[in-house]
C-alpha cells in the first residue's frame, strides 16, 4: 500500500540524519577550501569529543544545551516561538550572581548552591514573564518580543555588570570571582576520566529535567493542557482551559529552564558572571529543541551533537590553524538551516524510494 | 551645556547613521508584506559587507564592491525564499541560521583571503566621495544656512541621497503600483491573490530578491562608506534594529522611515552622551541609550502608544488549495 506520510523512524531518525549529513558534506567543502583535509578533520572532531578523556567537555557543554533547549521545547508545544531563551539565560545569570554575591561569604555549599539555582531560575523566569505576558493579553507576537527582550537584555547587562558589578580596580568587563563553595561539584571527583573536565552536577540535573519533561508533558493532565494550546487554541478553549494562562506558566517555566542553563555554564565552569556569556546557547537551543522534535531522547542526541561540535571544534582549530573557530560558528548555521528551516528536504525523494519499494 | 553635545554634530551624524537602518528597513519591508519574515537581514547585511569591502579593495574600485555586495545578498535572499517559499520550511529558524552561519563564514573567508585577523585592508584613498553641492564655499560664512546647506543637504555620499529617495519610492511601490497589491494580498490573504490569479510563489521570490538588493546597499554602506574596511560582525545587530524599526513603523515604508531615523538619531546621541555630565541626570550610560529602540518598540507592540499590526499571512507558507 502506498502511503502518503512518512513512518516515524524515517521523519524521526532518517531525515535528520540526511539533514545533518549534508550540511556535513558543504561544511567539508570549506575546509578543503582551506586546504585542509575533510576526512583528517572529522576524525580529529570526533575523536576529540567522543573518546573518553574528552566526553566530560562535550557532555558539559551539552549540559547547557540541554536547558536551552528544554527551555525552547517547552513554549514550542504551548505554540510560542521563544527566541528569547538567549537573553533569558543571561538575565538568569545576573540573578545567580545577586545570590552569589549576597550569600557566598555567608552560606555554606549546601544552601548556596541552591539559592544560586533559584535565584538564576527566577530571574530567567521573570524575564520571560512579560513577553509571555504581552502575548497572552495584549496580542503582542511573542517572537517580535523576545527578540527586542534579547537586545534589552543585552544592553541592561552591559549597564549592570560596568556599572555595578566590575570590582574596583579591575578592568574586565565582569563580575568578581564567586567563593569556591558556589561551584557545583563536578562529577570528576567520582568518575576519575572526567578529572579535569568541567563536567558537574548539572548534567544529572539536565537529564532530570528532561525525563520530568517527558513525563509532565505526555503524561500528566497539565502536559495535556499545554499540548492542546499548542495545537488548536481554540479547541482547547473551548474544552475549558485557560489560553492567556497556558501562554504565561509556558513563558515562566521556559525563562526558568534556561536560567537553568546559567547555572551550569557559570557555576560550572567559569565562577564569575561575563559579559554576553551565553555565547549564543539560547540560539543552539532552538536547533535542539527543533532537531530532536521537542522530544526527550531528540534533545538530549542533538545537545550531545552540538557540545561534541563545540568541543571538538576548539580541538581541530587547535591542532590545524588553517581552520579558525570561526568555522564551527558556520557549521553551526548550516546545521540549524538544514536541520531546522529544511526539516523536509529530502521527504519526497524519502516517500517515493518507500513507496517503489513496497511495489 | 549644548557646547559639549555638539548638536550640529548629532544632527549630522543622525543623516549618516540612518542610511544603514533605511536600506534594511526597506529590504525587510519587501519581504514581510509579501508574507516572508526576513530575519536574515543581519546576515545578508554582513555578508554584504564583506563582498563589497573585499572585491573593492582588491579591484580598487568601489562599485564592482558594491555590485559584489548586491550579487552575494540577493544570492542569500534567494536561498532563503527557496527555504521559506519552496521548502516551506520554518521561516525564524532559516533567518536565524543564514545570521549565524553568515557571522562565521564572512571571518573564515576574510581570514582565508587577507590574513589579517578577519578584516580586509583598509580601502583608503578609493573610498566613495562625498558630494560637494555647488556654493558651498560662497555660502560657508554665513550662519547657520552655511552650514545646513553644505553639511546637511551637502557633503554625504550617493548612498545617502539613495537611501533617503527610496523611502516614498517604496511607498510607491508598495501602495500605487500593481506589483505593489498584488504583494500585499500575498502577505495578507495568499488565497484570493491565488484565486485573483497572481502567482503567490513566483511574487514571494521577486520580493525575497528585491529584499535581497535594498539589503546589500545597507552593507555595502557600513563596510565601504562608515568605516573603510570590513570587520568580524561589524552589523552588531543593525539587521535586528532595521527589523525593529519595521515593527515600530507598523510595516508602513513612511512610518518605518520615521523609526529608522530615530533610531539613527539615538545612536549618534549615544556617542556624543558618553562621558558628558549632563544637568539634573549626571552622566547617561550608553547602553542604556542603546535600549531605548527596543523599548519603545516593545512599548508599541503592546498598544500602549499606538497599535502595530503584522500583515496577516507572515511566516506562513502558501499551499494551494486544491
Amino acid at each position: 500500500m502506498k502511503t502518503t506520510e512518512l513512518p516515524r523512524w524515517a521523519s524521526g531518525f532518517v531525515l535528520p540524519l540526511l539533514n545533518l549529513l549534508t550540511a556535513l558534506v558543504i561544511a567539508g567543502l570549506v575546509i578543503k577550501l582551506l586546504g585542509e583535509s575533510p576526512v583528517e578533520s572529522l576524525q580529529i572532531l570526533i575523536s576529540n569529543s567522543l573518546m573518553l578523556e574528552h566526553l566530560g567537555y562535550t557532555l558539559f557543554y551539552a549540559t547547557t544545551f540541554i536547558f536551552t533547549g528544554l527551555s525552547v521545547s517547552v513554549a514550542m508545544k504551548a505554540g510560542l516561538f521563544n527566541i528569547g531563551t538567549e537573553g533569558q539565560m543571561y538575565i538568569g545569570g545576573l540573578g545567580l550572581t545577586v545570590a552569589m554575591l549576597a550569600f557566598d561569604a555567608s552560606l555554606p555549599a549546601i544552601l548556596l548552591i541552591p539559592a544560586a539555582i533559584l535565584g538564576s531560575m527566577l530571574f530567567g523566569a521573570l524575564w520571560a514573564f512579560l513577553p509571555g505576558y504581552l502575548q497572552a493579553k495584549r496580542g503582542s507576537h511573542i517572537v517580535v518580543t523576545t527578540i527586542m527582550f534579547n537586545f534589552i537584555a543585552a544592553s541592561l547587562m552591559n549597564f549592570v555588570i560596568v556599572k555595578y558589578l566590575i570590582p574596583e580596580g579591575e578592568q574586565n568587563p565582569s563580575s568578581r570571582p564567586f567563593a569556591d563553595s558556589g561551584s557545583m561539584p563536578r562529577l570528576g571527583e567520582w568518575i576519575p576520566q572526567f578529572a579535569d573536565a568541567p563536567l558537574n552536577l548539572g548534567f544529572l540535573l539536565a537529564l532530570a529535567a528532561l525525563a520530568l519533561y517527558g513525563i509532565v508533558v505526555w503524561r500528566s493532565p497539565w502536559g495535556y493542557k499545554l499540548r492542546a494550546t499548542g495545537l488548536n487554541p481554540n479547541a482547547a478553549h473551548y474544552a475549558g482551559v485557560s489560553i492567556s494562562r497556558m501562554i504565561i506558566v509556558a513563558m515562566l517555566i521556559s525563562g526558568a529552564l534556561a536560567g537553568l542553563a546559567a547555572v551550569n555554564s557559570i557555576m560550572g565552569s567559569t565562577h564569575y558572571l561575563s559579559i554576553s556569556f551565553p555565547a549564543g546557547a539560547g540560539f543552539i537551543g532552538i536547533a535542539v529543541a527543533l532537531m530532536g522534535r521537542q522530544h526527550p531522547v531528540g534533545i538530549l542526541l542533538s545537545s550531545v551533537l552540538f557540545g561534541a561540535l563545540i568541543q571538538g571544534g576548539g580541538e581541530l582549530s587547535f591542532q590545524k590553524p588553517a581552520i579558525p573557530p570561526e568555522t564551527f560558528i558556520f557549521i553551526q548555521g548550516l546545521i540549524i538551516l538544514f536541520c531546522g528551516a529544511m526539516e523536509n528536504l529530502y521527504g519526497p525523494a524519502l516517500l517515493k524510494l518507500l513507496n517503489s519499494r513496497k511495489g | 551645556m549644548f557646547e559639549d553635545l555638539q548638536l550640529g554634530g548629532i544632527v549630522v551624524s543622525t543623516i549618516r547613521n540612518a542610511p544603514v537602518l533605511i536600506f534594511a528597513a526597506m529590504a525587510g519591508l519587501f519581504a514581510e508584506r509579501s508574507g516572508v519574515i526576513d530575519l536574515a537581514l543581519e546576515g545578508k547585511m554582513l555578508a554584504s559587507a564583506f563582498a563589497s569591502a573585499a572585491v573593492a579593495f582588491s579591484t580598487q574600485n568601489v562599485w564592482y564592491g558594491v555590485a559584489a555586495g548586491l550579487a552575494v545578498s540577493a544570492a542569500i535572499a534567494l536561498i532563503q525564499g527557496f527555504v521559506s517559499i519552496t521548502q516551506k520550511g520554518n521561516q525564524l529558524v532559516g533567518g536565524i541560521a543564514i545570521n549565524i552561519a553568515m557571522s562565521g563564514l564572512t571571518f573564515v573567508l576574510a581570514e582565508y583571503f587577507f590574513h589579517q585577523g578577519g578584516q580586509t585592508p583598509n580601502l583608503g584613498e578609493i573610498r566613495l566621495a562625498e558630494i560637494i553641492l555647488p556654493g558651498t564655499e560662497a555660502l560657508k560664512g554665513i550662519p547657520f544656512l552655511g552650514w545646513f546647506y553644505g553639511s546637511v543637504l551637502g557633503g554625504h555620499t550617493i548612498l545617502v541621497y539613495l537611501a533617503f529617495a527610496l523611502i516614498p519610492l517604496v511607498h510607491w511601490v508598495l501602495y500605487h503600483s500593481r506589483f505593489g497589491l498584488r504583494l500585499r494580498a500575498c502577505g495578507e490573504n495568499p488565497h484570493a491573490a491565488d484565486a485573483a490569479g497572481v502567482s503567490v510563489e513566483r511574487t514571494r521570490y521577486l520580493a525575497m530578491f528585491i529584499a535581497g538588493v535594498l539589503c546589500s546597499f545597507s552593507g555595502a554602506y557600513i563596510s565601504i562608506i562608515q568605516s573603510g574596511f570590513f570587520l568580524r560582525d561589524m552589523t552588531a545587530g543593525a539587521g535586528y534594529l532595521a527589523l525593529t524599526a519595521m515593527v515600530f513603523g507598523n510595516w508602513r515604508p513612511a512610518y518605518t522611515a520615521i523609526g529608522c531615523v530615530m533610531f539613527g538619531f539615538f545612536s549618534a546621541v549615544q556617542i556624543q552622551i558618553e562621558g558628558v555630565d549632563l544637568p539634573v541626570v549626571g552622566r547617561i550610560p550608553g547602553s542604556l541609550i542603546q535600549m531605548i529602540p527596543y523599548v519603545v518598540t516593545v512599548i508599541v507592540l503592546a498598544g500602549l502608544m499606538a497599535k502595530s499590526v503584522a500583515p496577516k499571512a507572515i511566516g506562513r507558507p502558501f499551499v494551494k488549495s486544491r
